[in-house]
């Protein structure tokens, strides 16, 4: 069992390997996609097996748990890593036609494989230190992608992601040591026992505040969400994409995963918290993208207000509400991830994103203009579109926990999502190109269109899947969450019968 | 400006720093140390020769491409980690050659491949910011 779990981590870094030692352009493109491809295999093949056989652990060099690292694939867990392995193969192929000589020569490639590896470790590993070097991972691929970009205000981006994030890093690591100094052990189905059985539950509650101080910033929950902002517009479009579809969503993963598993002793004050930043989340971050002019800082806003969607479900709890959250993670994730490719293929097209200075898109590329179209509605949560049945789910939850007000600011944020989403369609779309001149769709070579378009339909496709025949991904998404409100078979998986 | 007591010192230090990160690297298969620390101290090394000397004259005495370097140690270091699949083990699990005086294991080769990976990341680094970005 422990290859099956182990193998998705290990792949990407086999690709960054052959790439270091491949320079050139091409020769680390087609490995990266071929890795990729192969990641998507095994993630596919992990997926199938926790489906058939439940949660499944591997222990990495054989130590027992709950003294080594432990791998856990539970359902949410096998579903993101499937899903990273989605949004990495098509990346990868979108790159090919984005990323110049220089980027690649400077190790692009390698940090990209990288970048999906950390992205896999966090979500299948079982422990809590474990997950901190995976956010180290993360983390260093990701400056790097962001500085590679070369420019004046990628390095500003960067230098800002690099700060605030360190500081998330060091409070996470602060309480990985307050959690070991006072239960002993660091394995997270070990800590659920050890938590609720530890006699000081204020220490407790203190270090599950930690933790969502060092996560939250990590997913860009409100009042820690700025440094999201000011760097996810400096990158080359496909590291947009990338981390727009699942950096966040790894902050929010290991929220769901603390406050599910390890800290649920105090959930009066610590899920209460959670509810007010999640809609605090969605108002700022709907709010922030209203007053912005620039494509991917509309959407950057965006996934702000989109995480607290996620958190909000986390928030209230139920069965349905994390089913919704569950169901919203992996809708988001494709559908976040192509609006940013749709906006770096209508940078190339008008030479900008700022939206007063781009236009003539619709009558250039009327295929892209239905490529954005898609998912921008399905963000917005417009049926029969998978945003809506994720929304649906959500405003349903708070409805039944009697959450009057939350329901209320979820609708408020959906309806403002659908003013930001027309805003760029009126402006890069409907209206004629400023410059006087009209953008034409076979200014990209024939290479290009496959490699960019493409990938962009098969997402596109896929949120029309999800949208128009919901009820598998709903089953998937409500036993997920209910192993998630009841850990006893991940406990088991990985501790056996010796708790 | 270059200075000709760093440069003295930097010809002094360099095997210095070499010999003490072999040191770290293999005291830390059972004490603090390892191959991530002793990585970082080889790649000190060399940056006070790159200060010293410039980076031409670091690149002479490394011999080797740094992202090459970086590469073997990726590749050392997922060696380890496949090793015991042939006989059914676990990803990562040491498996031991059966020698008198030298325990050499995967977990040896894990540590060496850590160490290279990580000279090799920290030097293509500097290598990339003295030479202007364009490496």
């Amino acid at each position: 069992m422990s290859w099956i779990v182990a193998l998705p981590i290990l792949t990407p870094f086999i690709g960054a390997a052959a790439c270091l030692f491949l320079r050139n352009r091409r020769g680390s493109g087609w490995i990266s996609v071929l890795t990729a491809l192969v990641s998507l295999g095994l993630a596919l093949r992990l997926l199938v097996t926790v489906m058939e056989n439940g949660v499944i652990a591997g222990q990495v060099s054989a130590w027992p748990a709950p003294f080594g690292i432990t791998l856990v694939a539970d359902y949410l867990s096998a579903a993101m890593v499937l899903i990273t392995a989605i949004i990495g193969l098509a990346t990868a192929l979108w790159a090919m036609a984005e990323i110049g000589p220089t980027s690649a020569r400077l190790g692009w490639f390698v940090l990209f494989q990288t970048l999906l590896g950390g992205v896999t470790g966090a979500f299948l590993t079982g422990d809590l230190f474990n997950l901190y070097v995976w956010f180290e991972v993360l983390l260093i691929s990701s400056f790097g992608l962001l500085a590679i970009g070369g420019s004046r205000k990628a390095t500003d981006g960067a230098v800002k992601y690099v700060t605030l994030n360190l500081i998330a890093t060091a409070f996470f690591l602060s309480a990985a040591g307050l959690t070991y100094g006072a239960t002993g052990t660091l394995n997270m189905a070990d800590l659920h026992r050890a938590v609720a059985e530890h006699p000081d539950q204020g220490l407790m509650t203190v270090i599950a505040m930690l933790f969502m101080l060092a996560f939250g910033m990590k997913a860009a929950v409100f009042p820690l969400f700025f440094w999201l902002p000011a760097s996810y517009h400096t990158p080359h479009y496909a590291v947009s994409a990338l981390f727009a579809g699942l950096l966040t969503k790894v902050g929010v993963y290991a929220l769901i995963r603390v406050f599910t598993l390890i800290f649920t002793h105090d959930q009066g004050w610590t899920h209460e918290i959670l509810l007010w930043c999640a809609c605090l989340t969605m108002l700022t971050g709907v709010l922030g993208a209203a007053a912005q002019s620039d494509f991917r800082k509309i959407l950057s806003f965006h996934i702000v207000s989109q995480i607290g969607y996620m958190v909000l479900g986390l928030a209230l709890m139920t069965p349905l509400a994390l089913t919704g959250a569950v169901f919203y993670i992996l809708h988001h994730i494709i559908v976040k991830a192509n609006l940013f490719l749709v906006a770096g293929v209508s940078r190339r097209l008008t030479g900008g994103s700022e939206l007063a200075q781009i236009g003539g898109l619709y009558r250039a590329a009327p295929f892209l203009a239905l490529l954005f179209l898609i998912p921008a509605f399905s963000l917005a949560g417009f049926p029969p579109l998978s945003g809506f049945w994720a929304k649906f789910l959500l405003v349903k939850a708070s409805l039944d926990a009697q959450e009057w007000l939350v329901a209320g600011i979820a609708l408020v944020v959906g309806l403002l999502t659908i003013f930001s989403m027309t805003k760029i369609w009126a402006a890069a779309f409907w209206k004629p190109h400023p410059g006087g001149y009209e953008p034409v769709l076979t200014q990209l070579s024939l290479r290009a269109r496959a490699l960019m378009l493409g990938p962009m339909a098969a997402l596109a496709l896929m949120t029309l899947v999800i949208g128009l025949m919901p009820q598998p991904f709903l089953s998937f998404a409500t036993r997920a969450a209910g192993q998630l409100l009841d850990p006893a078979a991940y406990i088991h998986a990985v501790l056996g019968d010796k708790q | 400006m270059r200075s000709p007591i760093l440069g003295l010192g930097a010809r002094f230090l360099l095997p210095l720093f070499l010999i003490s990160s072999l040191y770290i690297l293999l005291r830390g298969h059972n004490a603090p140390g390892g191959g991530f620390i002793g990585g970082l101290i080889a790649a000190l090394g060399f940056a006070i020769l790159i200060f010293a000397e410039g980076t031409a004259a670091a690149r002479r005495a490394l011999k080797i491409e740094p992202r090459n370097l970086g590469g073997i140690g990726l590749l050392c270091a997922l060696l380890a980690g496949f090793g015991a699949a042939p006989s059914g083990g676990a990803p990562f699990q040491g498996l031991w050659l059966a020698l008198p005086v030298l325990p050499l294991s995967t977990v040896l080769l894990f540590d060496i491949g850590v160490y290279f990976a990580v000279l090799g990341g920290v030097l293509t680094l500097i290598f990339a910011l003295e030479e202007g970005g364009d490496a």
